[in-house]
């Protein structure tokens, strides 16, 4: 396999266009998540949102980008530089990197060459966005404590027990779902729900529970008590300035996109086309394999608009609450799901043992 | 006790029951609420390019008239400054020489005359207290400068434009405010 990567420069040259075309894709979403926010936040509150920029306001992102490039960008003088600057590099990582077992079509032919619209399919594809996930953390946790602010160090804090008491419920719901599909490969999932039917069918309650998850590991309203202004300032990024904010801000967004996809690959059919069977249809692979994408993409837009919709309706959480809804009712609630699918499965599997 | 406007809530501080406590429903119907907001017109007025109609006692900038041959009606009797309780006004009146008769209603006019927006309360006296119909306050608002010198507004600020050789910007100027057929005749 790695000699192979040596020697086979076309394979080399496929994964890197993916890799790019993938994080590209990524960063545009996340961009114009920022102009969509605004814009949901303003139809939602009875306002038109951003309209000058550009048609409909389509310019605004640029217009944010070249306003925080050009913002001067301070490094406290007490703060732990290395580490100060190493923060959202994190974070602007770690949500990348989710991308690289998500599958995002299911081929394309160019030139006789078949391309899977995947970066990696890996076999433990839920594992790794696990663990890149958890890495998320980190990102919040630098930050905040690199900056020398005890607002921000907060901030941190809350933020990193935040995410690690909602990974616990959002993997054992998880576990459920992987009793059904029975493997941990993204690519996997999505073909066993092709053949099967979506998974929400059979997972509704998993997938409630990984969607308030989702919640929470993205750092959105009800759950943003990192960044909650009232009581920490401006959270754990609150001695950023520039682009350094910049790319924690967008490392939100993007992981707000990853985190969509993500519920769209796992509960809703990935890039499956809906009422729609791809393996008896005649169509072109590369049309078909451009079709999926274009399912995912819209699975994924409406996954975005409801982060939004729920963020502009529903206030904050407080801590203890946060704490309270995460061990004592998600957790729970995660095994008795998870116990209920593992007897059925094992039913189905081996019958009524009695 | 009973309270006296009778519109007093009474609030209900029961525990939660099962369904209330669930949360979820809670926020479905919190969901609704904001998506029927996002389905509702929204009333914003785009500003530089649409405005608000105006009332018709809307006090807005100062104009100073023309009649219809386009002479400056300001006679400098200086009774708006009289009447202007934050002493805004100030001017200066000279007489009309032999020539000037179009550029002039009567013999005397102001050679300067200022407001300093700053001080001006916007409350429509000199308008008022104005025996020759010259002062108006107009539908133009919020004026915006740099400094302070430049709210103090001298005649050239001031002058609604000639309705004879401009007639479009003196239309535009006068509103719906300004008096604009004075039958009154000079000699009367």
């Amino acid at each position: 396999m790695l000699l192979s990567l040596f020697t086979d420069w076309a394979f080399l040259l496929e994964k890197l266009t993916l890799v790019v075309a993938v994080v590209s894709i990524g960063l545009v979403v996340a961009m114009y998540s920022t102009w969509a926010e605004r814009k949901v936040a303003g139809a939602l509150q009875d306002r038109p949102g951003p309209n000058r920029a550009g048609w409909f306001g389509l310019l605004q992102p640029f217009a944010d980008a070249i306003k925080l490039f050009s913002k001067e960008d301070i490094i406290p003088s007490k703060s732990n530089k290395i580490l100060f600057v190493l923060g959202p590099g994190l974070a602007m990582l770690a949500a990348v990197m989710t991308s690289a077992v998500i599958p995002w079509g299911d081929k394309i032919v160019i030139a006789g060459r078949e391309i899977t619209l995947q970066v990696s399919d890996l076999d433990l594809g839920v594992l790794y966005v696990f663990a890149v996930v958890a890495m998320g953390v980190y990102g919040v946790m630098i930050g905040g404590w690199a900056s020398n602010n005890k607002f921000s160090l907060l901030a941190a804090i809350r933020g990193a027990s935040q995410n690690i008491s909602y990974e616990l419920a959002m993997g054992l719901s998880l576990i459920a779902l992987l009793f059904l599909t029975g493997t941990l490969s993204l690519k996997g999932i999505v073909v066993g729900q092709q053949e099967n039917g979506w998974n929400i069918l059979y997972q509704p309650l998993g997938f409630l529970l990984f969607l308030v998850c989702a919640f929470a590991e993205c750092n959105r309203t009800p759950f943003d008590l990192p960044e909650a202004e009232n009581e920490l300032n401006f959270g754990y990024h609150q001695e950023y300035s520039s682009m350094k904010l910049g790319f924690y801000l967008f490392a939100e967004y993007i992981n707000m996109f990853m985190s969509s996809v993500l519920m769209a690959t796992l509960y809703f059919g990935g890039y499956d086309i809906p009422f729609f069977n791809e393996a008896a249809s005649t169509l072109n692979p590369t049309i078909l394999g451009l079709l999926g994408f274009g399912a995912l993409m819209t699975k994924t837009v409406l996954f975005i608009l409801f982060f939004m919709w729920v963020r502009w309706t529903i206030p904050r959480f407080r801590y203890d609450q946060l704490m309270d809804l995460g061990w004592k009712k998600l957790l729970p609630l995660a095994l008795i799901n998870m116990l209920i699918t593992a007897v059925v499965v094992l039913v189905k599997e081996y019958g009524w043992p009695w | 006790m009973q309270s006296l406007s009778n519109r007093a809530k009474q609030i209900d501080r029961s525990p939660m029951n099962m369904w209330e406590r669930m949360y979820l429903p809670a926020i479905v119907k919190g969901l609704s609420i904001t998506m029927k907001h996002a389905l509702k017109k929204n009333p914003t007025i785009q500003y530089p390019e649409q405005t608000r109609p105006f009332a018709p006692v809307f006090r807005g900038l100062h104009v100073l008239n023309r009649d219809n041959e386009g002479r400056e009606r300001c006679t400098a009797c200086g009774l708006c400054a009289v009447a202007c309780p934050a002493e805004a006004i100030t001017m200066e009146a000279a007489e009309r020489e032999k020539g000037e008769e179009n550029l002039y209603r009567e013999e005397k006019y102001a050679a300067k005359y200022e407001i300093n927006m700053l001080r001006c309360i916007f409350c429509g006296l000199c308008e008022e207290a104005c025996p020759k119909d010259a002062i108006y306050l107009s539908e133009t608002f919020a004026p915006a400068n740099y400094n302070r010198r430049g709210f103090i507004y001298g005649k050239d600020d001031l002058l609604i434009p000639n309705p004879v050789t401009e007639k479009e910007a003196y239309e535009k100027a006068a509103g719906g405010r300004v008096r604009k057929e004075v039958t009154v005749t000079a000699d009367k």
